[in-house]
C-alpha cells in the first residue's frame, strides 16, 4: 500500500510530524514501512509555464521552438522535441538552474543553432513512473489544467511536493488496504482524532431501483451487492488532484468514472465498478457461477474462457464482468458514456482468489477481496462514488440504492478481557487507565467493570481481532514493545542436552574433520538422471517426485548425497583444486508404500580425490587411494566403538571400480559401500582415483556400540612371532585374520599385517603375507612351549584351511 | 734434575697447547706420562742424587706430572666441547619452513551457527528436537493455524508432492509433532534446527532450500517478556554483549502476539551504515506467543498453558557474522569457501 503523506493528512492531523518520523512510528508499531519516497527530495526551480507560441525549430524537423511565459518579466524561448507541446498549453517547466532527479541539471543551452533556456517536462521527468502516467502523456510532456497559475512551484500545483510511505502489510492487516484503514491506525499511533469526509448528495428525479434490477443465485459467495445510478455524467480527465493522488498510490489515470472507482477503492478500501448502463441489454444484474464453455473478453482485451468455478456478473444473458476481479469489454466505460451503473458488493475471498490465481490477473481489486472486506463500508463507498461524479463528471445521482445483503453475522465482535489478563500475557504492569486509553486511541468502544474487567466491541474494520489474544497485542503494540520488560521463564527446569544419535552425529563430523574431510552441504532435490545413480537400496519403486518442480535439475528427492558430492567435486576442479577431501551427512528419501510420506534416512557419504597430504618441499606426497579411505572409516568406526560388528566384501556397484569396491557390513547386514569410481565415470567428471562411500547413517549409530570398560593393564611381557605365508592370490587377509584369531584365542593377543609380497620370487599365482603374532596371558608370563604349541596349531590350522605354507 | 723436568713439562704443555687432535694428544700422554716416558727416565736417575734432594726432587716430578695431566684434561674437555658444538651447528635448521601438514577439514559454516545455537539454547534447558523434511500439509500448514485458502499460505509458496504432503517451508511442523506427542501435554523447551524449502529462484538473496532454527517454550505462565528476556540473552551470545534488541509488533499466523526482532546493527554501532540500510538495526527473527488454536489443535488446554516460539535463519546468521554476500556460498560447497571457517571463533 502506497500512501500519500499529504492525503493522510486530510483524515488525521499530522502537523509536526515528518514523513520520516511518521514511519519510524509506524514501523515501531506494527507495520513495517518499506520506505519513504519524498518526491520532491531532487527537484527545484520547476514552475508553471505557459506556451505562448510554438513554432517549427528552423533547422530540426523533430523540434519545436517555444516561446514560454514562466511568471518572470520576458517569456524565455525554449527548444523542445516533445511531440504534444502546442501554443496555449500550461506546462511544467524546469527553469534555467533548476535540478531534477539523477542530479539532471538545467542548463542555458543551443539547440540546432536556437537558444534555449529551460526545459518543458513529461512526469517522468519528474521522477514519476512511466505506468502510472496517463497514456495521452506517458510519451510527452504533461499538460497541466489551463486555470494553472504562472509561475507557481510546478511541484505544488502537481501536489507533489509530498512524501509517499510504502507500507509492507502483513495479510492480517488488510483494513490498511485503505486511506481510512490507515488514518485509524496512524490516528491510534499519534493519540488523535480521524476525520472523515462529509459529502452531500443532490439526487436526481429518477430512482436507481427503476433502472435496475439485481438478482444474485450465490448468496453466500456474494453476500452484498449495492447498485446505484449515475446518469449523464461527462467522461473526462479528473481534477488534477485526484490524478496526483492515483498517481501517487501507483494507479494510472484514465478518465473521471474509473478514477472515481479507483479513488474510491483506495479511500475506503472497497473496490467498486462501473458498468456503461446502456449496454446491458436487459437492464438487469445477475450473480451467478459461469456455466461451462462462457466465454468473457475481459478490460485488458483478453477472451477468457470461464471455469464453472468462477463467479461473474451478467446482464441475466451474457458475462459482464469476472466477480471482484475484472470488468468485461462489453460494458466498458468510454468517452461517449453517459450513464453509470455503479456496483459495490462483496464477494467471497477463496472464490476471487482461485478465479484470481488461475486466470493469473491479480488487480487491486482482487487483492482486497481476497483478504475481506468491512461490509460496513460497502454502502458508503457507492454513495461517496456517485457523490464525486456529481462534483467531477456533472453527473445525476439518482435517488436510491438496489442492495441484495445476504450478510449473516451482522453483530460486532465483543471480546472480554482484564487488566490481569493483558498484564499476565504481556508480562507487564500496564494500569487500566492505560489500557482505557490505549482502546480510546483505536476507537474501539468497550465497557469496563469493577474498574478490571472489559468487554470490547470489534468494529467492523478490524476483522483481524477475533479472539482475547488478538485485543491483548493490540494493547501491547500501542502501549510499546519497548516497555516491556525482559525477563525469563520460570516454571519446572527441564534437562536440556543432546540425544545419544545428536552426540554421535557431532562426533562423526569431528572425527571426519581431523582426519581430513571437510564438511559439504547439497541439495536434497536432484534431476532424474542423477537419482539413480549410487543406490545403496533396492526397489521398485520410482524415486519421489515433485508435482511441479521448477527444473527438471531439481525435480526429484535424492536416494544417494554421492551424486551431488561429485559435483562438487567437479566444481572445485573446474577451478584448479584438484585434491578434495569432503563429506556430508543428509537425508535421502525412500519411497515408502505404506505411508504418505517417504522414508528419510540419515546417509553419511564422503569422496576424496588428489592428494591427501602434500609435503613436498620434504619430498612427501601422500596420495589418496582405497586404503586412506578405508583407514579414514576404520578410525571412525572405532571412534564410534562399532568396529567389532563391521566387515568388509569384495562387491559390485554400478559406477565403481569392479576390483576396488567394498560392501560394509554390520553383523551381515549392509549398511554402506566404499570403492574407487569407475575411470569411466572419473572422466564424466573430469578427475583421476576418485574414491567415494556412502554408509547408512542411521544403521551405522543404531548399532550396539561396545561400552568402555576397564581391562587390567598387563603386567606379564607378551612374545611375539613372526610369519610370512605363501597362499593363493586369491585367500584374502580377511580369510588368514579369521584363521589366525579364531585358533589363536585366547593367548593370541594380537595379530598385523607388515609384509605382502608378489613377484618373481613366488610361483605364479602365489603370494606372500606376513604377520606379526603376539601372545600373551594377563596372569602369568608364558613358557615359549606354550607359545610354541598354539603357534604350531595355527600355522598347521593356516595349512589345512587355507593352503597356506610358512615361506622358507 | 730438577731444571730437566721443568723444562719437560714446558715441552709437554707446549705441545698440548699447539695440539688440536684427541688421538695426538693421546700420544703426548703416552709418551711424557706413560711407564717408557721422559719423566720416569728422569726419576729413574734419582738415585745418583743426594738422598736430602731425592723428596725434593720427588715432589716436582709429581706436581709436573699433575700440571701434564689437568692440561691434558682441560684441552680434551676443550676439543669435545668444540666437537659437539659443531656437530650442533651443521645440524642448524631453517626453523622458519613450513610445518608439516596434518589432515583436517572443517565444518560447514551453518553447522557452526546451528551448533552454536543449539549448545547456547541446551544450556537453557532446551532438547533439539527433529522431524520429517517430507511433510505432511497438516503439520506444515493446518496444525499451525493456517487452514487451507488461508492468505498467509502465499508468504511460502511450498513444493508439493501430493496435495497432502509437502516439502516442508519451516521447521515449525516439528513444534506442532512434538507438541501432539507429549503425552502428559506437559512444558517444552525444545530447538528444532533442519532444512527447509520454498519455490524460489536461487540467486544471491534466495535459496530454493535453506535452514531454520526454531524454538518453543510452553509452560503455565509463559510472558511475552518472557521471550523477550530469552531473545535478547540469545542476541547478546551470539552477537555480543554490547547488542541492544528491539521488538516489532509483525504478523504469523501461528503466534499471536507476533513480533519480528531487531538487533542493533554489529557493523556500525547503531548509527546507521550500508549493512543495517542506514537504520541502526538489523532484523534477525521472527517471534511470538503460540497462538491458541496451535494448542488446542495439538491437544493442550489454552487457558492453562502458554508459550513462545521464535524462528530464525542460520544463513542471514552466518551472512552477518562472518560477511558472507552470496547465499548460494553456501551449497557450492567451494573448498576455498569451506576452509575459511573455524570453530575457535564461531
Amino acid at each position: 500500500m502506497l500512501v500519500s503523506y499529504k492525503w493522510l493528512e486530510k483524515y488525521v492531523d499530522l502537523d509536526g510530524i515528518s514523513p520520516y518520523d511518521l514511519a519510524e512510528k509506524i514501523t515501531r508499531s506494527g507495520i513495517e514501512v518499506e520506505s519513504v519516497n519524498v518526491l520532491n527530495k531532487d527537484i527545484k526551480n520547476v514552475v508553471v509555464g505557459h506556451v505562448l507560441l510554438r513554432e517549427q525549430h528552423p533547422e530540426a524537423d523533430k523540434l519545436s521552438r517555444c516561446q514560454v511565459d514562466v511568471g518572470e518579466e520576458n517569456p524565455v524561448q525554449i527548444i523542445c522535441g516533445a511531440r504534444n507541446v502546442a501554443t496555449g498549453q500550461k506546462v511544467v517547466v524546469a527553469k534555467v538552474g533548476a535540478v531534477l532527479p539523477g542530479n539532471f541539471k538545467i542548463k542555458k543551452a543551443k539547440l540546432r543553432g536556437e537558444v534555449s533556456e529551460g526545459m518543458i517536462c513529461s512526469l517522468e521527468e519528474l521522477g514519476i513512473e512511466s505506468r502510472v502516467i496517463a497514456k495521452e502523456f506517458s510519451e510527452g510532456i504533461f499538460v497541466l489544467p489551463s486555470d494553472a497559475p504562472v509561475g507557481t512551484d510546478a511541484m505544488e500545483y502537481l501536489e507533489f511536493a509530498d512524501a509517499v510511505l510504502e507500507l509492507g502489510l502483513t495479510p492480517n492487516r488488510s483494513d490498511c488496504l485503505s486511506m481510512f484503514g490507515v488514518a485509524y491506525e496512524v490516528a491510534a499511533i499519534l493519540g488523535k482524532k480521524v476525520r472523515l469526509p462529509n459529502s452531500t448528495i443532490v439526487h436526481g428525479l429518477d430512482n436507481t431501483n427503476d433502472l435496475i434490477s439485481v438478482e444474485v443465485e450465490t448468496k453466500k459467495e456474494n453476500p452484498l451487492y449495492i447498485a446505484k445510478m449515475v446518469r449523464n455524467v461527462k467522461v473526462k480527465r479528473s481534477p488534477l488532484w485526484l490524478e496526483s493522488r492515483l498517481m501517487k498510490a501507483g494507479i494510472r489515470p484514465l478518465n473521471n468514472i474509473v478514477d472515481i472507482t479507483n479513488y474510491i477503492l483506495l479511500e475506503y478500501g472497497q473496490p467498486l465498478h462501473a458498468f456503461d448502463y446502456s449496454k446491458l441489454d436487459n437492464k438487469k444484474i445477475v450473480v451467478r457461477y459461469a456455466t461451462k464453455g462462457e466465454k468473457l473478453t475481459t478490460l485488458d482485451g483478453i477472451e477468457r474462457s470461464l471455469k464453472t468455478t468462477d463467479l461473474v456478473i451478467t446482464d441475466g444473458d451474457q458475462p459482464i464482468a469476472l466477480a471482484g476481479v475484472m470488468g468485461g469489454a462489453n460494458t466498458e466505460v468510454d468517452n461517449s458514456t453517459v450513464d453509470v451503473l455503479l456496483e459495490s458488493a462483496i464477494f467471497d475471498r477463496l472464490t476471487v482468489r482461485m478465479t484470481s490465481k488461475e486466470t493469473g490477473l491479480r488487480s487491486e481489486s482482487s487483492a482486497r477481496f481476497e483478504k475481506g472486506l468491512d461490509y460496513k463500508r460497502t454502502k458508503d463507498a457507492v454513495l461517496e462514488a456517485a457523490f464525486m461524479m456529481q462534483e467531477y463528471a456533472e453527473g445525476e445521482v439518482s435517488e436510491g440504492l438496489v442492495i441484495v445483503n445476504n450478510v449473516t453475522n451482522t453483530q460486532e465482535d465483543i471480546i472480554t478481557t482484564s487488566t490481569d489478563r493483558v498484564n499476565n500475557i504481556l508480562g507487564t504492569n500496564i494500569k487500566t487507565e492505560e489500557i482505557r486509553d490505549i482502546l480510546d486511541r483505536l476507537g474501539f468502544d468497550y465497557v469496563l467493570q469493577d474498574d478490571i474487567n472489559f468487554a470490547i466491541t470489534i468494529p467492523t474494520r478490524r476483522g483481524d481481532i477475533t479472539i482475547e489474544v488478538d485485543i491483548v497485542e493490540e494493547i501491547g503494540r500501542i502501549y510499546g514493545y519497548d516497555a516491556i520488560p525482559a525477563t525469563l521463564p520460570t516454571g519446572k527446569t527441564l534437562t536440556g542436552r543432546l540425544t545419544e544419535k545428536q552426540k554421535l552425529r557431532r562426533l562423526t563430523k569431528d572425527v571426519l574433520e581431523r582426519t581430513g574431510l571437510s564438511e559439504a552441504i547439497t541439495y536434497s532435490l536432484t534431476s532424474q538422471d542423477k537419482v539413480k545413480l549410487f543406490n545403496l537400496y533396492e526397489t521398485e519403486l520410482s524415486p519421489v517426485r515433485l508435482a511441479m518442480p521448477m527444473s527438471e535439475e531439481r525435480s526429484t528427492l535424492r536416494l544417494s548425497l554421492l551424486p551431488h558430492l561429485l559435483d562438487v567435486a567437479l566444481y572445485n576442479r573446474n577451478r584448479k583444486e584438484e585434491n578434495i577431501s569432503i563429506y556430508e551427512i543428509g537425508s535421502v528419501y525412500l519411497p515408502n508404500p505404506s505411508s504418505v510420506q517417504p522414508t528419510e534416512i540419515l546417509h553419511l557419504s564422503g569422496l576424496l580425490s588428489g592428494l591427501y597430504t602434500d609435503n613436498s618441499w620434504k619430498g612427501e606426497k601422500k596420495k589418496v587411494d582405497f586404503f586412506v579411505m578405508k583407514g579414514i572409516l576404520e578410525n571412525l568406526f572405532a571412534e564410534l566403538c562399532v568396529n567389532n560388528v563391521i566387515s568388509y566384501k569384495a562387491t559390485n556397484i554400478e559406477g565403481l571400480h569392479p576390483g576396488r569396491t567394498a560392501g560394509i557390513y554390520a553383523n551381515e547386514t549392509l549398511i554402506g559401500f566404499m570403492g574407487q569410481l569407475h575411470p569411466d565415470v572419473e572422466k564424466t567428471y573430469n578427475g583421476k582415483e576418485t574414491y567415494v562411500f556412502e554408509i547408512s547413517f542411521s544403521e551405522l549409530t543404531s548399532l550396539n556400540f561396545e561400552q568402555n570398560k576397564y581391562s587390567v593393564i598387563p603386567r606379564f611381557p607378551a612374545m611375539a612371532r613372526d610369519i610370512a605365508l605363501v597362499v593363493d592370490k586369491k585367500v584374502s587377509h580377511s580369510d588368514l585374520i579369521t584363521v589366525i584369531e579364531n585358533i589363536g584365542k585366547p593367548l593370541l593377543k594380537d595379530v598385523k599385517l607388515f609384509d605382502i609380497y608378489e613377484g618373481d620370487k613366488l610361483p605364479e599365482g602365489k603370494k606372500s603375507m606376513a604377520y606379526s603374532l603376539v601372545y600373551m596371558d594377563p596372569e602369568r608370563t608364558l613358557t615359549d612351549e606354550e607359545v610354541v604349541k598354539v603357534h604350531t596349531k595355527v600355522l598347521s590350522a593356516l595349512e589345512s584351511e587355507l593352503g597356506a605354507v610358512l615361506r622358507a | 734434575m730438577k731444571e730437566r723436568l721443568i723444562e719437560l713439562q714446558n715441552d709437554a704443555l707446549k705441545q698440548i697447547q699447539e695440539s688440536n687432535d684427541l688421538k695426538q694428544l693421546n700420544e703426548i700422554r703416552v709418551s711424557y706420562l706413560g711407564k717408557k716416558g721422559p719423566i720416569t727416565e728422569v726419576l729413574k736417575g734419582m738415585g745418583s742424587l743426594p738422598a736430602e734432594e731425592r723428596p725434593l726432587i720427588g715432589a716436582v716430578a709429581n706436581e709436573v706430572r699433575a700440571e701434564i695431566q689437568n692440561s691434558l684434561e682441560e684441552k680434551i674437555q676443550k676439543l669435545e666441547e668444540a666437537k659437539v658444538a659443531e656437530q650442533l651447528a651443521n645440524e642448524t635448521i631453517d626453523v622458519t619452513l613450513p610445518g608439516s601438514q596434518v589432515p583436517s577439514g572443517n565444518r560447514h559454516p551453518l553447522s557452526l551457527i546451528v551448533e552454536e545455537i543449539e549448545d547456547l539454547f541446551i544450556g537453557m534447558g532446551y532438547e533439539i528436537a527433529e522431524g520429517p523434511e517430507v511433510e505432511q500439509d497438516y503439520y506444515n500448514f493446518e496444525a499451525l493455524n493456517l487452514p487451507k485458502g488461508h492468505p498467509a499460505r502465499d508468504m511460502q509458496d511450498s513444493f508439493y508432492i501430493t496435495d497432502e504432503v509437502l516439502l516442508r517451508t519451516h521447521t515449525s511442523p516439528v513444534q506442532a509433532r512434538t507438541m501432539e506427542a507429549n503425552k502428559d501435554k506437559g512444558p517444552i523447551r525444545i530447538i528444532c534446527p533442519g532444512k527447509v524449502y520454498r519455490r524460489d529462484d536461487d540467486d544471491a538473496t534466495h535459496s530454493h532450500q535453506f535452514t531454520q532454527i526454531e524454538g518453543l517454550v510452553i509452560d503455565e505462565n509463559i510472558k511475552l517478556s518472557d521471550l523477550k528476556g530469552t531473545l535478547q540473552l540469545f542476541a547478546k551470545k551470539l552477537f555480543g554483549e554490547d547488542r541492544e534488541i528491539r521488538l516489532r509488533p509483525s504478523f504469523f499466523p501461528f503466534t499471536e502476539p507476533s513480533v519480528e526482532m531487531d538487533i542493533s546493527c554489529m557493523m556500525c554501532g547503531g548509527s546507521g551504515c550500508g549493512t543495517c540500510k542506514g537504520t541502526g538495526w538489523i532484523e534477525i527473527l521472527g517471534a511470538g506467543m503460540v497462538h491458541p488454536n496451535v494448542l488446542e489443535m495439538a491437544g493442550y488446554d489454552s487457558k492453562k498453558y502458554r508459550g513462545f516460539a521464535f524462528g530464525m535463519g542460520p544463513e542471514r546468521i552466518a551472512m552477518l557474522k562472518y560477511g558472507v554476500d552470496d547465499i548460494r556460498h553456501f551449497y557450492t560447497n567451494d573448498l576455498r569457501f569451506l576452509k575459511q571457517f573455524k570453530r575457535a571463533n564461531r
